[in-house]
């Protein structure tokens, strides 16, 4: 399989605090891979970095095989990368991003919505922008809202419409960034399973998620972020059922307390429940 | 003795008094034509903080926001000519003077417009791709007018009302001619009275349109 994106060494800080320590990170085409870790991992900051959002503090990033930026050593050989803004936009423009509040352009319509990048960047008419509009609404099962308003929606129409206007651009990725996270639990549902719809016909993604279900049904790879680094990372089955670090059993324990039907405490959990209470 | 009211006369004078108020309406819009450009201009510099462009937009704002109408005009009227040796006439004058001070406060109101919009819609247009320009043009700056349409009305009674110290260079505006009328016929009263109800019959006509346009321009968002 040949790969989409491949980080390396992956570095981020702001200011003095750092939040992505050197990152490696290999996406296939066609894989499906999910992120997950506590809130201040880096998820969020690793997937804004690779469509520079936000802008790395170090480390090399190659989308296609292609490195983004360019390396300049200076005197003391020290190596950093250099990025033109317009080299990042048409980065951009090959990696679709999903974002947790959708941010949907509120003053145009569905059709709009999906239209505006094809027609401002790609150069398409408005009429192919409008056939391939009508085909991305379609693959996230929303065809019939094309002339309403993002207002008009519920919020899982919205973020699908969202994950629509991303695939119009034909990336050659797809980031979620915790997609669903921001939606009522009720609606989580309709978009993990457009999700799962694009994983099963090929679309390479890169998916921040809290929905482990989700990603072990999903996923080819799980990754477990911790502090910046991918601390676990292997298929879902190894990392979701049978994780071999302390760190990761921690987190998968907190996130997976409650469970129906409830599982039995077993002696050591009791222990310690008894000791908090 | 109680004061005699005779609005009877001042009628006859009418056609004078809304003669001043259209040289006030043409003097407004004028002023208007001239500071919208110059403020959209101003206030997408400063808010995007374009290097070495910024700088002057932020002297130019606060320099015309501070500067007193009244002394703007006049200085306007008496020195430019002066400096630029070209005769203006006075209506020229007036237009550049409150269209420049204008044009500060449309700049501010596009700045205020375009920060209001939320950083999502910028990160969403510039995760599609889309350069600065576009991004402005297409996501940002339809979402920024809508939200300003109140504050710009708001601006423009602040405009119509300013163009009344152009009486001060001879510019016939409404109020110049209501002085006029009333010394003489010797009725102020009754003069001022009418001009106050046209001023205010126009400006509230103004403002029902803005709110009109607000509503009908109005976007659903949750």
């Amino acid at each position: 399989m040949t790969e989409v994106l491949r980080l390396e060494g992956l570095t981020k800080s702001y200011g003095a605090t750092p939040v992505l320590k050197g990152v490696d990170l290999t996406v296939r085409r066609g894989e499906t891979v999910c992120v997950i870790g506590a809130s201040g991992s880096g998820k969020s900051t690793l997937l804004r970095c690779v469509n520079f959002l936000g802008y790395p503090t170090a480390g090399r990033i190659y989308l296609e095989g292609k490195l983004v930026g360019r390396e300049v050593t200076d005197r003391a050989g020290v190596a950093t990368m250099r990025y033109r803004e317009s080299e990042l936009c048409a980065v951009r423009a090959h990696v679709g991003m999903v974002f947790q509040q959708f941010n949907l352009f509120p003053h145009m319509t569905v059709e709009e919505n999906v239209m505006i990048a094809p027609i401002k960047i790609r150069g398409l008419s408005r009429q192919e922008a409008r056939k391939r509009a009508a085909l991305h609404l379609d693959r996230v099962g929303i065809p019939e809202k094309a002339g309403a308003f993002p207002g008009q929606l519920s919020g899982g129409q919205q973020q699908r419409v969202a994950i629509a206007r991303a695939l119009a651009m034909e990336p050659a990725i797809m980031l979620f960034d915790e997609a669903t996270s921001a939606l009522d639990p009720e609606l989580v549902g309709e978009v993990l399973l457009a999700m799962r719809k694009l994983a099963q016909e090929g679309t390479t993604m890169l998916i921040v998620t809290h929905e482990l279900g989700f990603a072990y049904n999903v996923a080819q790879r799980v990754i477990y972020l911790h502090e910046g680094t991918i601390h676990e990372e292997g298929t879902p089955e190894q990392v979701l059922v049978n994780p071999t670090k302390p760190r990761t059993q921690d987190f998968l324990r907190g996130v997976t307390t409650f469970r129906m039907p409830e599982p039995r405490l077993g002696p050591v959990d009791q222990a310690s429940t008894s000791k908090g209470a | 003795m109680p004061y005699e009211w005779n609005f009877a006369i001042v009628l006859k004078y009418l056609p004078n008094l809304l003669e001043g108020g259209a040289h006030t309406i043409a003097l407004s819009a004028a002023s208007i034509a001239l500071a919208t450009p110059i403020g959209i201009v101003m206030g997408i510099i400063r808010q995007q903080r374009i290097p070495y462009l910024a700088p002057i937009a932020v002297v130019y704002i606060d320099f015309f926001r501070t500067s007193v109408a009244l002394v703007l005009i006049c200085w306007c009227y008496y020195a430019l000519p002066v400096l630029i040796r070209v005769n203006l006439d006075t209506f020229t004058a007036v237009m550049i003077a409150i269209g420049l001070q204008a044009s500060a406060y449309m700049a501010e109101l596009v700045r205020a417009g375009m920060q209001s919009i939320s950083p999502g819609q910028w990160e969403a247009a510039r995760a599609l791709g889309m350069p600065g320009h576009t991004r402005l043009r297409y996501i940002i700056l339809p979402q920024a007018a809508r939200r300003m349409i109140p504050l710009f009305f708001l601006l423009m009674v602040e405009v119509v009302k300013t163009t009344t110290l152009a009486g001060v260079v001879t510019y016939p505006e409404i109020v110049y001619d209501a002085f006029r009328v009333a010394t003489e016929i010797y009725r102020p009263i009754e003069t001022f009275t009418i001009v106050g109800l046209i001023c205010f019959v126009f400006l509230f006509t103004l403002g029902r349109i803005a709110l009109y346009l607000e509503r009908r321009f109005a976007v659903v968002e949750r």
